[in-house]
């Protein structure tokens, strides 16, 4: 008897490939085409060398100045990741399995709040950070840090569970390893993808955010962006294309990466 | 507890197995092993109380078996020695050390885990190597050592491997170079093969035997499996809801059981009324002397199916029977029989014997001691 066919032919598989990509392309096509359109007619890459040479170099000043400040939130985001989420899912892991599910929750939570509730929320939290540690950009990153969690939690969480987190551990203390080690020499390596990924993120989400910047009254990449669209709207658009090649390059680089390792350790 | 005949002290490793140093280092920089005393040991798990003042003395360079079911506190008692858990009473001393405050990466034991612990990143050599390079041996003398212990363990080939590479028997061979490879004071054996195909235990089981009568280490071996413990140790404790109910050689726990839950554990039995008379057991038309004293009147017996046989017809005392099943196992049967009592009684005789479900017999038993309930 013949099997039943559960996934779908060539040429089906590539109809809706096709058609997803056409939706996703189709954007970003025109986008491209937006800036492409030379002021004298025609096409032509003006908009783009003007970025890097403006007339006027004050009108696009914010958005240097966002996108360095963007640099930083995303660095210091990040960081809030790999330095504080990730122990603290690994004591979670070995020493509390109870608190995992409530932990889970509160991690997923942000995800659910409207970036609007959460800085209603945030504001008054920002004017007591503001006093203890003045009102620098850095800050907001602890914003950042609450709406990546859903996200970085995920990944991290995904592969912490592929591994037998507590017999490696425990293996490594009775061979004399100090927690740290356990879990810089033992669990961190193997959950590198996981914390590559829960990275890559973090910084998807930091370069994207506008809502949060905005209310509380901060310069970030997007911020910026809409402060010089008014003046010029082309380099709007090419901000936003630079910045989702940027995510799909190192996308692109983490998975080259990942398949790199996995091949490095099936070799013989 | 019962406490049965204690093992003599080991003979120093140099004067039993010179022979077999071979210049490997990790022998020949081997001392006597240490003596492990479980002292009152006390152990909660929120409401339910898995170790009851665990009372047990473990001699130098003894190879200790922990037997005994699930929940019956076994690995708790492993993993209060290894530092893994904190006791909740009671004393821990190793080397005459009280390991109380103490804690697990400080202790210097060495541990294999029944599931699969190396680390899947690192390889062969260097999971091998990761604990010396936590006390900072140098590395030359980390590649002397890792080639010694890989050598011990028969995988020297293998030290560019990595774990997913390895089959289940040779991943628990390296997790034993590892544990071995920084000379721990005690060696912990956590059910390390039962994840293992039955051919593999077998072997893996006699190698870890031969390592440790060459290393003289103390070792201490949790198994639910009755026959590694009475294969491998030079003493079982069988441990039974928390607490030790006989500790002794393989051979006296296996003939000599001191409680029921011993008698019933180890071994297969089968129980059958009987009379105690002056000191013996009359049961199944034999008279039969017992273990322990046991004061006249109706009892129950233990009788092990090697003590039976399937009698010819002119043999006196045997009773008659119909065989309910047969079992072909290799180098025996194991015949299931039914006496005309109503008695069910297994009996395990040559595989040349053969029988057939519903054919008449006749069980002898042979006059050995018994146990009564």
């Amino acid at each position: 008897m013949k099997r039943a066919r559960i996934a779908p032919g060539r040429w089906a598989t590539i109809a809706i490939l096709g058609i997803l990509g056409l939706l996703f392309a189709l954007p970003l096509a025109g986008s491209l085409e937006f800036t492409l359109r030379s002021p004298n007619g025609g096409y032509g890459l003006e908009h783009w060398i003007s970025l890097f040479a403006p007339a006027r170099p004050a009108s696009y000043a914010p958005i240097w100045t966002g996108l360095t400040n963007s640099a930083i939130l995303a660095v210091v985001t990040v960081a809030i990741v790999l330095f504080l989420l990730t122990p603290t899912m690994v004591l979670i892991q070995l020493r509390f399995p109870r608190l995992r599910r409530p932990f889970e929750f509160l991690c997923l939570l942000p995800i659910s709040i409207p970036a609007i509730v959460l800085v209603v929320g945030l504001a008054p939290v920002y004017l007591v950070i503001g006093r203890a540690v003045g009102t620098g950009i850095w800050s907001l990153a602890f914003a950042y840090g609450i709406t990546c969690l859903p996200f970085a939690y995920r990944a991290i969480q995904s592969n912490l569970d592929a591994i037998d987190t507590r017999t490696l551990a425990e293996a490594a203390r009775s061979l004399g390893a100090s927690w740290v080690s356990v879990l810089v020499r033992v669990i961190v390596p193997n959950i590198r993808v996981g914390l590559m990924l829960a990275s890559l993120v973090s910084v998807a989400v930091v370069l994207g955010e506008f809502t949060i910047a905005s209310l509380l009254n901060r310069q970030n990449l997007q911020t910026a962006l809409l402060v010089v669209s008014k003046q010029d709207p082309y380099i709007a658009v090419i901000m936003s294309l630079l910045s989702l090649a940027f995510v799909f390059l190192v996308l692109f680089a983490i998975d080259r990466a990942s398949r790199a390792i996995a091949r490095r350790q099936s070799a013989l | 507890m019962t406490q049965t005949d204690p093992a003599p002290a080991p003979e120093p490793v140099a004067d039993r197995f010179a022979a077999l140093t071979d210049g490997n280092p990790l022998v020949s920089d081997r001392s006597e092993g240490v003596r492990v005393v479980f002292d009152g040991v006390v152990k909660s798990y929120g409401s339910q109380r898995v170790l009851k003042g665990l009372q047990l003395e473990v001699q130098p360079g003894e190879f200790l078996s922990l037997l005994g079911s699930s929940g019956s506190g076994k690995s708790t008692a492993l993993r209060l020695l290894a530092g893994l858990e904190l006791a909740d009473g009671g004393t821990i001393l190793v080397g005459g050390e009280d390991m109380s405050r103490v804690p697990a990466n400080k202790r210097d034991m060495g541990m294999v885990f029944q599931s699969y612990s190396l680390f899947p990143h690192l390889s062969v050599a260097r999971n091998t190597a990761f604990g010396l390079r936590m006390r900072r041996v140098p590395e030359a003398r980390v590649r002397e050592r890792v080639d010694a212990a890989l050598a011990l363990v028969g995988l020297s080939d293998f030290a560019a491997r990595f774990p997913h590479q390895l089959s289940g028997g040779q991943q628990q061979r390296v997790a034993l170079a590892r544990a071995l490879v920084t000379e721990p004071r005690v060696l912990l054996l956590d059910e390390p093969l039962s994840a293992l195909d039955a051919k593999v235990r077998v072997q893996l089981r006699e190698e870890i035997r031969r390592i440790q009568l060459r290393l003289g280490i103390t070792t201490i071996f949790v198994t639910h499996d009755q026959e590694e413990a009475l294969a491998v140790s030079d003493r079982v404790a069988v441990m039974n809801a928390g607490d030790i109910d006989q500790i002794g050689a393989p051979e006296e726990l296996y003939t000599r059981p001191a409680t029921t839950f011993v008698a019933e554990f180890i071994g297969r039995s089968c129980l059958v009324d009987a009379v105690v008379r002056d000191g013996f057991a009359e049961a199944l038309g034999a008279r039969l002397p017992l273990l322990a004293p046991h004061p006249d009147g109706p009892a129950r017996v233990y009788l092990r199916p090697e003590n039976l046989f399937l009698a010819s017809d002119g043999t006196t005392g045997a009773v008659p029977a119909i065989v309910v099943s047969s079992s072909f196992l290799g180098a025996m049967r194991r015949t299931q029989v039914k006496t005309t009592e109503g008695v069910e009684l297994v009996v395990q005789h040559s595989p040349g014997e053969r029988v057939l479900a519903g054919d008449a017999v006749r069980v002898g038993v042979r006059p050995e001691p018994v146990a009564v309930r």
